[in-house]
């Protein structure tokens, strides 16, 4: 119980942080809006109908994926930076889970990127979305966010050895948003692609968003991205474990 | 005019090797060369799922707008950089004659920006299958650093504006966007509405898209001067924007002691 006040206290925390940053805050939702709008502009010169309503629901969870992937990778740079990683470390909770609402923060920011992206669509390009099944909905995007912050929390603690760790970040922003489905059905890419998208979390979590929304079963999808949500923290705090425990004994924890 | 001389090229120099202080193969290689890679395949499978022209449209449009990344965020880490360095008010206080002082640092930034497009071209070609007529090729790398050196002017203009605004990479990333959009990079301009496609004649990219998809067309050097010419006078028009704007803003610094403000 204590160790969920925690997760709760240090999430709030993290979001304020969050809201607060110019880059996190506003350049991390207007970024992935300019490409939203880019492929609403496409699709809409396809002039297929069919295609704007999947687009709008692909581009929204862009959005999502782009506030955890450019800013997670750099998570404990940040810390770096401000010169609180090693009491970070130092503290008797785990250091994953010190880390974690911070991953989780930057996903639920991607709440506000969904919300936006489809507003955006609706009033700026008059794409009607319809949630057919409201609660599976809501489920859905709690789950992505949830597992969005896992694979976040993952890449932080996997590129801390790494001073360029906020490259990384940005690197996985295209591949993402290209293999998981998001703006290009799963069909259209090389065969080899798709056992990839399979173990990311995006490729479920967007099935399940886009099921929910247009009145499909959601439900398989929701479980799959979840549960690959679990397997990306479980790694993660393993990775932690190791990597600290190398950082510690070769005294490298700053990179300076 | 020795002096000048010097500090256009070996000062320009100088400060973009300082870029590689961080900017070093680990950051170079994945941002500027693997990138721009994705966003091309982004594009051209976007446009295949919305039947929207062949995977040659998004590959031009998507390598040569991509050399906007090295582009603004070099000429905006010009200032930005040196600021973040401590660097840039003795620079600013030095009595270095500012035009070489500030072209200076754009040339080797034309340079590379215009190497970025020509590698996401080349290997987004091969990629994607793409063929190129062999007599486009050489056009087709001058259209590039006439597009490098057009987006470099708006960078001039990116540059003075970290002077008066903290978070440059911000302001870096929006105009990026607003480029991906307006150039024709995706969208064909006549698929625009129309006041968009008025704003994109005066944005770098989109003259210089537009002769280099002639080109790969077919179409002689001569056939696209035109364009060419456009580009190059809009590059032009935002350099010279660009170096009033950094002389006005550091004027306004001087005055309220706000230089150092970051």
């Amino acid at each position: 119980m204590s160790s969920l006040r925690f997760i709760g206290v240090s999430w709030l925390l993290q979001l304020k942080m969050i809201m607060r940053s110019p880059f996190d805050g506003i350049g991390n939702v207007l970024y992935p809006l300019f490409f939203a709008t880019t492929a609403f502009f496409v699709f809409q010169a396809g002039r297929s109908p069919r295609t704007l309503v999947y687009a709008a629901l692909g581009a929204a969870v862009m959005g999502m994926w782009s506030s955890v992937s450019t800013s997670a990778g750099s998570a404990m740079q940040r810390e770096r930076w401000w010169g609180t990683l090693e009491l970070l470390v130092a503290a008797p909770r785990h250091f994953s889970l010190v880390l974690f609402p911070s991953t989780l923060g930057l996903a639920t920011v991607g709440i506000y990127n969904l919300a936006a992206t489809l507003l955006w669509g609706r009033f700026a390009f008059g794409i009607h979305v319809t949630i057919v099944h409201w609660l599976l909905f809501c489920l859905s995007v709690g789950g992505t966010v949830l597992a969005f912050g896992g694979l976040g929390l993952l890449f932080a603690v996997s590129f801390v050895r790494f001073r360029a760790a906020w490259v990384l970040g940005n690197f996985f922003e295209y591949p993402v948003w290209l293999i998981c489905g998001l703006l290009v059905p799963l069909a259209l890419l090389p065969a080899w692609v798709r056992p990839i998208s399979w173990v990311l979390a995006p490729t479920w979590g967007m099935n399940a968003i886009r099921q929910s929304a247009l009145g499909g079963s959601p439900v398989n999808d929701l479980l799959i991205c979840l549960g690959l949500g679990l397997a990306y923290v479980a790694i993660a705090v393993l990775v932690t474990d190791r990597v600290l425990q190398d950082a510690r004994a070769r005294g490298t924890l700053s990179l300076t | 005019m020795i002096v000048a001389a010097r500090i256009f090229v070996v000062g320009g120099l100088t400060s973009f090797r300082a870029l590689f202080y961080w900017l070093t193969p680990w950051i170079y290689i994945p941002t500027m060369l693997i990138a721009p890679l994705f966003q091309i395949l982004l594009f051209a499978y976007i446009g295949r799922s919305a039947h929207l022209r062949n995977d040659q449209f998004f590959l031009i449009g998507n390598a040569l707008q991509y050399a906007a990344i090295p582009c603004l965020f070099a000429m905006a880490q010009m200032l930005g950089g040196e600021r973040y360095q401590n660097t840039l008010s003795a620079i600013l206080v030095s009595p270095a004659p500012r035009i070489p002082l500030f072209f200076g640092r754009s040339l080797p930034v034309v340079l590379n920006g215009a190497f970025v497009g020509a590698f996401a071209l080349a290997v987004g070609s091969l990629i994607l299958g793409v063929h190129l007529p062999a007599s486009s090729i050489a056009p087709l790398a001058l259209v590039i650093l006439i597009a490098a050196f057009s987006c470099t002017g708006l960078g001039l203009v990116n540059a003075a504006l970290s002077l008066r605004i903290r978070e440059n990479a911000v302001i870096s990333n929006v105009i990026f966007g607003f480029l991906l959009i307006f150039t024709g990079a995706n969208v064909p301009l006549s698929s625009l509405p129309d006041w968009m496609s008025t704003a994109a004649q005066g944005m770098p990219f989109t003259h210089a898209i537009g002769a280099a998809r002639l080109l790969a067309g077919g179409a002689a050097l001569g056939h696209v001067r035109g364009l060419l010419g456009a580009e190059l006078l809009v590059g032009a028009v935002y350099g010279v924007l660009g170096y009033a704007l950094v002389r006005w803003f550091e004027t306004l610094s001087r005055q309220h002691a706000s230089l150092e403000r970051s």
